[in-house]
């Protein structure tokens, strides 16, 4: 056990910063899950504040709040997840047939700049388009006398905007999996069938997608385990603050918490949502990983 | 990603010859419309914030926001630089979080996923788990906003802006699939020449791994310059100086920075251009990453494909 140790010491030093880290970033906060079993209040501090049971959980299932949340939280991922990925292999196959590569070059860089601003400024950008005096869209329908859209008010419209901003986003990022996919299939097979006769919609359909199917399954999966949670930094900066109109369709696990514990100070709430976030989307790790298992073992996580 | 593939990706598929037929000439003509739209409207919002924050703000009024400005104005830039000590100064902050944070980093989660990657390290499997654990369970923001306010007291500190953000699970698994390309012969050989494993990894290791170092850099670089969250969380809006993308995000909502300068530079607040100045904001904040981005972005490339599926 000594020697053991010894022999390690250096590299098990190398990881003692990173192990730090960890322990404080990371697992100093889990036991604070305490929190959604008790009414807290500051003067009483964390283990002096009154232990309520699952009251937390309780009224949040009555209120219809947790229903709400947990609903568009999965409805978000699931629209992401399926349009994403669509989009992500129609470009990358698209890209794959292009010829020209000047125009490859610069079309991807192009469509990779949107994933590397902030999304601060993808609010600011929505906000260019949508917004009900000055917005782009209102200009075109004014224009064409139709009646402009009060965006900013009006809860209906809101899923489209974000899933067309999430795609808008992360498509060309994306597309780059699928792409070097499609660059490790062996050029003999796609040789081989055109000697066949192939033409250009079979060799896609016959060759080209199921090569990608395992991995999109595998992104698939991964993305499954991580259904319940949500994309904040989005939508809360499309969405902005506190505009309580449009919760019904965008208030999402994360923006929740976040009010309760930023403007409505109420931590117990607070952390009684992000305790149910945190069990449950375990329990969807560990479904997704034992499927990944299943399917292709040298991928699963563990 | 290794080379072989990559120079694929780069030559394209020049190499491969196929035939044009009907359907060939098709769907290429197909491809070049999708994928040519695709990019133009990557671009065109960009292009959108940059022609505003050039518009009179008598023009948007009356227009809209224009990709071309009807009127012509820099006004929103003057007064953005009038007093420029705020915006100069919060750059400078920025700045100062993406070198010092990207090092030490960058230094951290190579040493880790070096050790971690060393077949003979006796608890490498243990101390992996234990850091992959941290993506599957978390305490909860609300925990973690007390622990970095009440027991660490780091609120109003820059600390708490740059301490969260240093490693992540997602990059020292990336590092650790970057390492184990280099033989561990190499280790061998240098342990018994007689050299110690942090020698071996400062002298030999990291001079082999820079590719891996600039992608995880980078990540980590462009993290910090778009860092917003951790920012509103712990940061006041009343300091003087905050990070480019909260500072930007307080100009766009509470328009506080707007009137203030307005008000320093004498411009009656009715004639305060809000609209292009917050463009005007927005292009400043955004202006050195899209500099940068060209030359960069190949090693972003590198980063997904090695980390996409063990993500």
């Amino acid at each position: 056990m000594l020697a053991r140790l010894r022999s390690n010491r250096t590299l098990l030093i190398m990881c003692l910063p990173a192990i730090a880290f960890f322990v404080v970033f990371a697992y100093l906060p889990m036991p604070g899950a305490y929190m959604a079993f008790i009414q807290f209040n500051y003067s009483d501090g964390i283990f002096g504040s009154k232990f309520v049971g699952l009251d937390n959980f309780r009224f949040l299932v009555l209120t219809g709040d947790l229903w709400r949340l947990t609903f568009n939280t999965i409805a978000y991922n699931i629209a992401f997840i399926l349009f994403g990925n669509v989009m992500q292999i129609l470009v990358a196959v698209l890209m794959n047939e292009l010829r020209l590569k000047w125009f490859r070059k610069v079309s991807q860089t192009l469509m990779f700049l949107p994933y590397f601003i902030s999304v601060v400024l993808i609010g600011l950008i929505a906000y260019n388009i949508l917004s009900y005096d000055f917005g782009l869209l209102n200009s075109v329908l004014r224009s064409l006398d139709i009646e402009p859209v009060k965006t900013y008010s009006d809860p209906t419209i809101w899923p489209f905007i974000i899933v067309l901003t999430f795609l808008w986003q992360s498509t060309g990022y994306g597309s780059i999996i699928y792409f070097a996919a499609i660059m490790g299939l062996d050029s003999e097979v796609v040789e081989a069938s055109e000697i066949d006769g192939a033409n250009a919609f079979q060799r896609i359909y016959y060759i080209i997608l199921p090569w990608l199917k395992p991995t999109f399954i595998i992104l698939l999966l991964f993305s499954l385990g991580g259904i319940l949670k949500g994309n904040f930094g989005l939508i809360y900066n499309l969405v902005g603050a506190n505009n309580s109109a449009l919760y019904p369709t965008t208030d999402i696990i994360e923006t929740f918490v976040f009010r309760a514990l930023m403007t409505n100070f109420n931590f117990s709430q607070g952390s009684a949502v992000g305790l149910y976030q945190s069990v449950f989307g375990f329990g969807i790790v560990m479904l997704a990983n034992w499927l990944v298992r299943k399917i292709s073992p040298e991928n699963s996580l563990f | 990603m290794d080379n072989a593939l990559e120079t694929r990706m780069d030559a394209g598929l020049e190499s491969r010859s196929i035939r044009t037929d009907a359907s060939g000439r098709f769907i290429r003509g197909f491809g070049y419309i999708v994928i040519g739209l695709f990019a133009l409207f990557s671009l065109l919002p960009f292009l959108l914030v940059l022609g505003t924050s050039f518009t009179a703000e008598s023009a948007i009024r009356q227009y809209g926001f224009n990709l071309i400005p009807r009127v012509f104005s820099t006004f929103a830039y003057e007064i953005v630089f009038e007093n420029p000590q705020r915006i100069v100064g919060s750059f400078i902050l920025t700045i100062g979080l993406v070198v010092v944070g990207t090092a030490i980093g960058l230094f951290i989660i190579a040493m880790t996923g070096y050790a971690l990657q060393r077949p003979d390290f006796a608890y490498r499997n243990k101390i992996s788990f234990f850091i992959y654990f941290t993506t599957l369970f978390s305490g909860g923001l609300v925990p973690f906003y007390l622990l970095i306010t009440q027991y660490l007291q780091l609120k109003d500190n820059y600390m708490a802006v740059l301490l969260p953000g240093l490693l992540s699970p997602f990059l020292i698994i990336m590092m650790k699939s970057f390492v184990r390309s280099i033989p561990h012969a190499i280790t061998e050989s240098a342990k018994i020449d007689g050299a110690g494993d942090f020698t071996i990894f400062v002298r030999l290791i990291l001079p082999m791994t820079t590719p891996a170092l600039a992608t995880i850099g980078l990540f980590l670089a462009i993290s910090y310059w778009n860092e917003w969250y951790h920012s509103m969380l712990f940061l006041s809006a009343d300091m003087e100086y905050r990070p480019l993308q909260y500072f930007l995000y307080q100009t766009i909502t509470t328009a506080d920075f707007i009137r203030n300068s307005a008000a320093a530079s004498n411009v009656p607040l009715r004639d305060v251009p809000l609209e292009s100045m917050k463009m005007a904001t927005a292009v400043v904040a955004t202006l050195p990453v899209i500099f940068f981005y060209p030359f960069v972005q190949r090693y972003f490339i590198k980063g997904i494909t090695i980390g996409a599926v063990k993500g």
